[in-house]
């Protein structure tokens, strides 16, 4: 524990508490350890990119901060609340939310109406959500494609969609699965621009990303997976020069060629 | 008629306009609920053959039924092969309430479909951690064990069933000896509050829940969604809307039996119009009550009866063409039609 | 109530047990497979004991002959089942988990009312098979000789799957795409050939069983419904997807419906049963064998 307390000293500002707080994080599988030992805080209003060679352990510490699947050891603090134990909906009220990698929109409802499920949340009138879907909408750049039914949208606008939908639910922090993989560079760039836009209105966005060249001049700070665990956080330029990050990415190209 | 398809122009159209847009179809949407019901409601002026009066009232009923259903099942994606258990409860519970106490028909169906919202919930609670089919099969089971043990339940008297005594003509006791036109009123105004409720749902938090649960439940949990909340309610709106028609049904033909309440028949008939018309549509269960029910009671007649399986033949036919051909419903021509007119 | 007595009932449980087991075999198969329920399973049961009371009494051949050819006739009902409808099916974009349900449904639907039509409502029998009215004696306990012979073949068929399951090619393929139906195609598997002849074993199981149970069951159009019931609640006791968990839930369920009749009348045989999956719901969702 005290390599934990270590840990979270030597990135927190003394000024503001962090928006989350993972305390030794273990996720297991059967016998197949997926996450060990994950300690770190996260300021509020940063961009965090979550890295790491295949396999490392991103999506299912994704899962465990959102939600979706209870950690065997260890704490999740949002917002200075331990939200370990519950579900996914509570902490979507406390205002926690994500996209998934494989966008899964309700393809049988149309694109405002998969983001008003999202802004129904907050708003229980159906006029208040319908408005404030329309502006997530133009937020995100899909306005037009509104009244489309979801499953005619092409794959960048599915990804919107999800942002949308997630944004939609007014969250203070955005967990962003993948969300760059496989965009042109153009379809990128606004990719980039819009989460910019998402951290200016104050929410705290962790994006979990294989594009090194798009995450490391977007992110304020980054924390490299591997193994399950952490193997180095800080800023991006210092993080892709630390020898075990290297490392760990050659390692993995050789494995792969 | 798709649900909520707003006519949004392409290209930069401004928010107000998606918003005006959406007003505008449900206005007529109402409005057009408003003519439909007007025209219904001056069916019985026009047809005066007891007959014919008879395959309007039970179209109406099973309308009204496949509206309920369709709100668990169409909308919130629970399939229920077993509905006929809740029509029971209200049947039985009218005809117990009445005849063994006197309770008026109006309060026993009241009291009907609490019970059978209650059964719901149970129910729910109990299997909607299963998934798809395996739900499916399990509403099937348990309105077996339902009809199980009324068969053999001598309160409510058993295999003979329960016999409404006869009286004069009131609409306290629901009771019309020969003008039926007053059931055929009462069953449009059922009609009317399911389709309402319907309407209702589809522009309440609860309908865009229902839906996403519908799609993918994981995916509406992260964003917020009480998916086995949501379920339970689904479930017991359904269920009770149910139990009154079954109430109503009691009142009508003043004598019920296991079999004539219960069976997986019924449960059949319930979901039968909803696949036709078009699953989770607005308008879905009624088209396919209006063509179902006359078609049955033609088989019945002109056919030799259902000794002879045709009606059988005709709704299995139906239902996999129908399933397997035209899954979102007969209801999708009416859509084609309306998208070339330029409207909506 | 004497052990012979009870002895009695117990051992016409586990014969009746080992039908519902074959009976139920071909519905875990086919989900197992691809994940799809044959709501008409109870149908082609019916199916299977309309062929057999039809050969015996056209061809004068007996439901121990004519059961091979039943099973065929059923294989290649199955085959063509997946192809022209189930495969038709699977490819639905919208409300697919209801289409998979309701195009099942209305075949089973379809065949009853056709059932009810070619051959009436009528309840028949076959009189004359070779085996009807014998029975065998062991210890005083009394064993209806065609529930014996569709417990030895239902031994025999669930021998014959294992072997093919666990032996062959077409087992194995089986096995690799109950894992993985994406993977398969990858190391040259057809799934559409493998579904296909899936739904030709499972429904040939059915017939089979349906041909064993003509020899002493009356043959009617709803005769699929009744036994249907039975056959889900033992694919959810054994486990959706396990052939062995056919096996053990269809014993579990004979017995249980055995001993049912001990202590409540006959008429009420089958809620011991259904208890017993409401139990498994509550409990063991997956069965005792299955994956959920």
């Amino acid at each position: 524990m005290n390599a934990a307390n270590d840990a979270r000293q030597a990135v927190t500002p003394a000024t503001e508490a962090p928006i989350l707080q993972l305390t030794d994080i273990w996720q297991r599988f059967g016998g197949l350890v997926a996450n060990a030992e994950v300690t770190f805080d996260v300021p509020r209003g940063q961009i965090l990119g979550l890295i790491g060679p295949n396999g490392a352990g991103k999506s299912t510490l994704f899962g465990i901060i959102a939600g979706a699947r209870a950690p065997v050891q260890g704490r999740v603090v949002f917002e200075g609340r331990d939200v370990t134990r519950l579900d996914a909906p509570a902490r979507c009220a406390l205002g926690i939310a994500r996209t998934y990698q494989v966008p899964r929109s309700f393809d049988s409802m149309s694109v405002l109406d998969n983001v008003m499920v999202g802004s129904f949340t907050r708003h229980a009138r159906a006029a208040a959500a319908r408005e404030a879907a329309l502006e997530v909408l133009e937020f995100t750049g899909i306005i037009g494609r509104a009244a489309a039914p979801a499953g005619d949208l092409t794959p960048p606008e599915k990804r919107r969609l999800e942002v949308a939908r997630a944004l939609a639910t007014e969250p203070r922090l955005l967990l962003l699965d993948e969300v760059m993989t496989g965009l042109t560079p153009s379809e990128a760039r606004k990719g980039v621009e819009l989460i910019r836009r998402i951290r200016d209105r104050g929410i705290t966005v962790i994006m979990v990303e294989h594009v090194m060249e798009i995450v490391m001049p977007l992110v304020d700070r980054a924390i490299v997976l591997n193994l399950g665990r952490v193997l180095s956080q800080g800023a991006p330029r210092d993080v892709v020069r630390d020898p075990a990050v290297v490392a760990a990415y050659l390692g993995d190209r050789h494995r792969a060629a | 008629m798709t649900d909520a398809a707003i006519a949004v122009p392409a290209g930069d159209a401004p928010a107000s306009g998606a918003l005006q847009a959406h007003a505008a179809q449900r206005r007529r949407q109402l409005l057009t609920g408003a003519v439909v019901l007007a025209l219904l409601a001056a069916v019985p002026l026009l047809v005066g053959d007891a007959y014919l009066r008879n395959i309007l009232i039970l179209t109406l009923m099973y309308a009204a039924l496949a509206q309920a259903w369709n709100i668990l099942g169409g909308y919130c994606g629970q399939i229920s092969l077993g509905h006929a258990l809740y029509f029971g409860a209200g049947a039985y519970t009218t005809s117990v309430l009445f005849v063994n106490f006197g309770v008026l028909p109006w309060f026993g169906m009241v009291a009907g479909a609490v019970l059978a919202a209650v059964l719901a919930l149970l129910l729910g609670w109990l299997c909607f951690r299963l998934k798809g089919h395996y739900f499916a099969i399990a509403t099937l089971v348990i309105a077996e064990i339902g009809l199980l043990l009324v068969h053999n339940w001598d309160y409510v008297g058993a295999a003979m069933g329960i016999q409404w005594p006869l009286g004069p003509d009131s609409w306290a006791t629901l009771q019309f000896a020969r003008d039926k036109a007053p059931y055929f009123y009462f069953v449009l105004g059922l009609f009317a509050l399911t389709w309402l409720i319907t309407f209702w749902v589809e522009g309440s938090r609860w309908g865009y829940w229902w839906r996403a649960v519908k799609d993918n439940p994981e995916a509406s949990e992260s964003l917020g969604v009480t998916v086995f909340r949501s379920k339970m309610a689904a479930a017991a709106l359904s269920a009770s809307l149910t139990a009154i028609a079954g109430g109503f049904y009691a009142a009508f033909v003043a004598y019920i039996d296991p079999d004539s309440v219960m069976h997986f028949r019924f449960s059949l008939l319930m979901v039968l119009p909803v696949v036709l018309g078009g699953i989770g549509t607005l308008w879905g269960p009624l088209l396919g009550a209006v063509i179902l029910i006359p078609l049955t009671e033609a088989i019945r007649s002109y056919m030799g009866g259902s000794g002879t399986g045709t009606d059988l033949i005709v709704y299995g036919a139906l239902v996999m063409g129908v399933a397997v051909l035209k899954p979102e419903g007969l209801i999708g021509l009416f859509g084609g039609l309306r998208r070339k007119a330029g409207a909506a | 109530m004497n052990a012979q007595a009870i002895a009695q009932v117990l051992a016409s449980g586990v014969l009746m047990g080992l039908m519902y087991a074959l009976i139920a075999v071909g519905l875990s198969l086919i989900f197992g497979l691809m994940d799809v329920v044959n709501f008409a399973h109870g149908e082609f049961l019916m199916m299977g004991m309309y062929l057999t009371f039809g050969l015996a009494v056209g061809l004068h051949l007996d439901p121990l002959i004519g059961m091979p050819l039943v099973g065929a006739v059923l294989f290649m009902a199955g085959v063509l089942v997946y192809l022209l409808i189930v495969r038709h099916a699977m490819r639905a974009k919208a409300n697919v988990g209801m289409v998979q349900i309701f195009s099942t449904f209305g075949l089973g639907t379809l065949m009853q009312g056709l059932a009810q039509y070619f051959f009436t409502p009528d309840y028949r029998q076959i009189s004359n098979s070779w085996l009807a009215n014998k029975t065998v004696e062991i210890g005083g306990v009394f064993l209806p000789q065609p529930q014996i012979a569709g417990a030895v073949v239902s031994l025999l068929a669930f021998g014959g799957l294992y072997l093919l399951m666990s032996r062959t090619d077409f087992g194995r393929a089986l096995e690799a795409t109950r894992e993985d139906q994406g993977a398969v195609a990858l190391v040259g598997i057809d799934r559409n050939r493998v579904f296909a002849l899936g739904w030709g074993l499972g429904l040939a199981m059915v017939g089979v069983a349906g041909a064993m149970l003509a020899n002493f069951y009356y043959i009617h159009p709803q005769v699929g419904g009744a036994f249907s019931g039975i056959a889900y609640v033992v694919v959810a006791l054994g486990g959706f997807g396990s052939v062995f968990g056919a096996l053990v839930g269809g014993v579990v369920v004979g017995l249980i419906e055995a001993m049912t009749t001990l202590v409540l009348p006959a008429s009420l045989k089958t809620v011991g049963v259904y208890a017993l999956y409401l139990l498994v719901v509550l409990l063991r969702p997956s069965g005792l064998f299955g994956r959920l």
